[in-house]
């Protein structure tokens, strides 16, 4: 609950305040904000599931964020920074996919 | 995508109350230190979504990679060849409508310049222009057509270009002829004093009529007077209707001629 509202106070003041994103961090906030959702998903799973270790999720929440950055930062080095980006998205779309597809079995039975 | 080709629900159909439960329980708020950080990490997660979604919107180059960049580059120098080519078509169009108009606007000048020619030659315009005007008195009537054809032939010998005798137009196919009541040109009789006034070069026509052996002496023998006048300013003001041709037909400029 204190974190669904967490997430909204986030939401609001992303609106309400224009931050300005820095150059530096441009290319890896949208990988870092999937992979954050990818560990959002997990952890509503793993609830679900009963076994949920908010340790486990805080260090899976910021270890998704920096190894997805990590990847991107390495490809934009070695000059194949989109197709890796991509390549993260993808492997991150499937995660959340199979993510929900688990929650929705958990609650619905379906 | 094997999450779309579940196992049957009745295989794990008793967790769903529990599931629930379990999602109730974690749902109550705790004051867990656990629980602040996943509460922190939640507002990151929303602050940065919104950012990137506004940042997404108002998206410059300065956040596009070198490809991505480059794909640009080459799009918009190609719709610049384009338009290029488009400018330089729509140059060559305007040129030629440009050259177009003014050949047309030429075109008519020179059929204007001709209007007028053929119209003081025909005597459908007025003409204006420096001449001499000549009154000849004749109040025995010795003065006859010839005399008049005599002086018309002298004063085109001396280059009049627009001749007028009383208010009748002479032209290229006027004729003179002695009526009853006197001289008569074109059919429409003409009576003394004979006024002839003719554009041209003034100085050449008056000295043409004055010769000895000329028109003013032929005049003076015939016992009537004649008097001429230079004018800087003359208006031949008669005009002539136009009669098209019954019978003579122009012929086509490229049939070559036979005598």
């Amino acid at each position: 609950m204190i974190p669904a509202l967490g997430l909204l106070v986030g939401l609001a003041a992303g609106i309400f305040l224009h931050p300005v994103v820095p150059l530096a961090v441009q290319p890896y906030l949208p990988i870092a904000v999937i992979a954050a959702l990818d560990a959002v998903f997990g952890g509503v799973r793993a609830v679900l599931d009963g076994i949920f270790n908010d340790k486990v999720f805080v260090v899976s929440f910021l270890s998704n964020v920096v190894v997805a950055a990590f990847i991107v930062f390495l490809g934009d080095q070695l000059g194949v920074g989109s197709q890796l980006s991509t390549g993260v998205v993808v492997v991150l779309g499937i995660r959340i996919f199979s993510n929900v597809a688990s929650i929705r079995r958990h609650l619905f039975s379906a | 995508m094997s999450q779309f080709t579940d196992p049957p629900p009745s295989a794990n159909s008793p967790p769903t109350t529990s599931a629930r439960k379990r999602l109730m329980l974690m749902a109550r708020p705790r004051a867990t230190k656990a629980n602040a950080l996943a509460a922190l990490l939640a507002t990151l997660l929303g602050f940065a979504v919104a950012t990137q979604v506004r940042q997404n919107q108002s998206l410059g180059l300065e956040s596009l990679r070198q490809s991505e960049l480059v794909n640009i580059l080459d799009n918009a120098t190609l719709l610049s060849s384009r338009l290029d080519q488009n400018v330089r078509e729509l140059q060559v169009t305007r040129d030629q409508l440009v050259s177009g108009s003014t050949s047309g606007a030429a075109a008519v000048k020179a059929a204007q310049e001709r209007l007028d020619a053929l119209g003081i030659l025909a005597g459908t315009a007025r003409a204006h222009g420096p001449g001499v005007r000549m009154t000849i008195t004749d109040s025995s009537g010795k003065v006859t057509a010839p005399v008049l054809l005599d002086a018309i032939q002298e004063l085109r010998d001396a280059g009049a270009e627009a001749i007028q005798v009383n208010n009748v137009r002479i032209v290229a196919n006027s004729y003179f002829s002695q009526g009853a009541s006197g001289v008569e040109i074109d059919g429409k009789s003409v009576l003394e004093p004979y006024t002839i006034a003719a554009i041209g070069d003034p100085t050449t026509m008056s000295s043409a009529m004055e010769i000895p052996g000329g028109l003013s002496e032929n005049v003076r023998q015939l016992g009537a007077t004649i008097k001429i006048a230079q004018e800087k300013e003359l208006t031949v003001g008669a005009l002539r209707p136009l009669s098209s041709p019954r019978y003579a037909r122009p012929v086509p400029p490229s049939t070559p001629t036979t005598p």
